[in-house]
């Protein structure tokens, strides 16, 4: 029961130094003393423009979005009990690619640098609210369904926006957005999803105590004096903030939010609630990780994130569930 | 004094009445067990006098508050609910499993008091799984999660326990185990409630007897006056011979018709 504090240092320290290694690897490696020195200067230095402008937007980005997708699988799998759950699954993550392809295929894009991610945390709040009154009254099963049928509708959307894109450009641009990537991302992008993220964050986690009574089942939570409906609302318009927002700025980014619960679980008990905290960490060591991946991985032109992630991630699953098989009657 | 009073409490599903007109108290001290054939309304009526369902028409009130006034937290610290066959859906240790029945008690934000972990270990002993504590709730065997289920309703001291068919599934002797524990609870002061297809048992632990017919409360009163073949005639269709009372009732169904 020791383990859980010992869990947290590790992936703190590694989340640190993986946040390091970001600074300064890339198609131009910087060697760590000219990374210090542009922090110590902040002078007009080819390394700092790259340090400030390009990579460390970036690294936050990748700790901040990698976060928010390691507790939302965190709340949703213990809300759901269902170890299949991860943010993709109540569709927010695909209402935010939407609401971002809409905005890639009018072009809002020239008029205002910013509207893309905007549309797409538009997309994922509406998604969101379509599952919300979908599922509403039903179980946790009759929410996932709900999801299900909301991806299915936005994916379709989706694809119908490629096929009527009005150009090639068009359509390259779409196909690129929703691979996923954390490249080229500004300090514009950082302050617009921050907000967005803390909050939906804090209201995710505020939820720790209701998802350790679900431990017992819906009847025994609610006989404990925890409001279901609350809780659900809760944790619905959580993920949407964070997930969508943090969606909105890089794509679609699939399994970091699937795995990372699963990571951290038998290290702290199988406690619900002890899971959030570490499962943020290892989202956010699991996405930086990527990102560096990605980066130092070359054939050819650079591979996207939420491709590589998606590559990672299957294998995870497949995992998963020959490993469900084995438990369950 | 704990007194919990359903009056004229109505359940309606599918145009149907589930749980009809029914009228019935309790008050600390009672052992009340609640028969009636499958499909009778008693889980429903169980879930309505625990405050999990409210009823479509009438009302149920715990010492003279209707249940709908209480707050979650408040009404969770004075009864505790079992529903029929409970499961932990995660491997969380025993000793968290029965932590978890304190949560109506913990403060807003911070770590497990330490007067807590002292309620927890009293039950864990009380409960005879000392030797579990540590062992994933989800690889203990039937009879061990009843009892750890039983520990994690008990643990807060709630004054009402109210469980649906709390022996359904275990051997003979967890069953007496079980029932000797609810009747020395309902001994010391508490209201219990539960819900019970062996009638026998019924017959010798509880001091009161409620009987459901298609959602009418068709008999109510003391065990020894209430518990007759013609009553479970009427209950269950069958015919039945009741001998002695107490600790030596016996109740046994006839091959006949």
């Amino acid at each position: 029961m020791k383990s859980g504090p010992l869990v947290i240092l590790v992936l703190t320290l590694l989340l640190v130094l993986l946040f390091f290694i970001s600074l300064f690897s890339g198609r131009v490696w910087l060697p760590p003393g000219d990374v210090l020195r542009s922090f110590a200067s902040g002078n007009d230095e080819l390394a700092a423009i790259i340090v400030h402008e390009l990579r460390l937007p970036r690294a936050v980005l990748a700790v901040l979005v990698g976060a928010s997708l390691g507790v939302a699988g965190a709340v949703l799998q213990g809300f759901t009990r269902n170890p299949l759950a991860e943010p993709g699954l109540l569709g927010v993550a695909t209402g935010a690619s939407l609401g971002a392809v809409i905005s890639i295929y009018f072009g809002f894009t020239s008029v205002f640098a910013l509207a893309t991610p905007l549309a797409g945390l538009l997309g994922a709040l509406a998604a969101t609210a379509l599952t919300f009154a979908l599922g509403w009254g039903g179980g946790s099963l009759a929410l996932i369904l709900a999801g299900v049928a909301v991806s299915g509708l936005t994916a379709a959307l989706i694809s119908l926006s490629l096929n009527l894109a009005p150009n090639a450009n068009a359509a390259y641009e779409i196909m690129t957005w929703i691979m996923g990537s954390l490249a080229d991302r500004s300090w514009d992008h950082v302050w617009l999803v921050t907000p967005f993220i803390v909050v939906g964050v804090i209201a995710m986690a505020s939820t720790a105590r209701a998802l350790d009574a679900l431990s017992l089942g819906e009847t025994q939570a609610q006989s404990l004096g925890i409001h279901l409906t609350r809780t659900r609302l809760i944790i619905l318009l959580g993920t949407a903030t964070a997930v969508g927002a943090a969606t909105s700025v890089t794509g679609a980014i699939g399994f970091i939010g699937l795995v990372a619960p699963h990571l951290i679980r038998p290290w702290v008990g199988h406690q619900p609630s002890r899971i959030l905290l570490p499962a943020a960490l290892a989202g956010a060591v699991l996405l930086l990780g990527a990102d560096i991946a990605t980066r130092l991985i070359r054939f050819g032109p650079e591979l996207k994130l939420g491709v590589f992630t998606s590559l990672l991630g299957t294998p995870f699953f497949f995992w998963l569930v020959v490993k469900l098989r084995k438990t369950s009657p | 004094m704990t007194r919990l009073e359903a009056s004229s409490v109505v359940v309606r599903r599918n145009g149907r009445n589930i749980v009809d007109l029914v009228s019935a108290k309790g008050q600390a001290g009672d052992f009340i067990a609640l028969i009636g054939a499958n499909g009778a309304g008693k889980s429903t009526l169980l879930s309505v006098l625990a405050g999990l369902l409210k009823p479509d028409s009438g009302q149920v009130t715990l010492d003279g508050r209707t249940l709908t006034e209480y707050r979650g937290t408040e009404l969770a610290k004075r009864r505790a609910f079992l529903p029929q066959n409970p499961r932990c859906e995660w491997p969380i240790s025993v000793e968290r499993l029965v932590a978890l029945g304190l949560t109506p008690s913990l403060p807003a934000i911070g770590t497990f008091p330490e007067d807590f972990r002292a309620k927890v270990n009293a039950t864990l002993t009380a409960f005879d799984l000392e030797a579990h504590r540590d062992q994933p709730a989800t690889t203990l065997s039937g009879g061990e999660l009843a009892r750890a289920m039983l520990a994690r309703a008990l643990v807060g001291d709630p004054h009402i326990l109210i469980a649906d068919e709390p022996v359904a599934g275990l051997d003979p002797r967890h069953t007496l185990d079980t029932v000797r524990r609810l009747r020395h609870l309902a001994g010391e002061g508490k209201l219990i409630i539960i819900s019970l297809h062996d009638l026998t048992l019924a017959a010798r632990f509880s001091t009161r007897i409620l009987a459901m017919k298609a959602g009418r409360l068709i008999a109510d009163g003391p065990t020894a006056e209430t518990m007759t073949s013609g009553l479970l005639r009427d209950v269950f269709d069958v015919d039945a011979c009741v001998s002695g009372t107490g600790d030596t009732a016996l109740v046994d169904f006839s091959a006949g018709s």
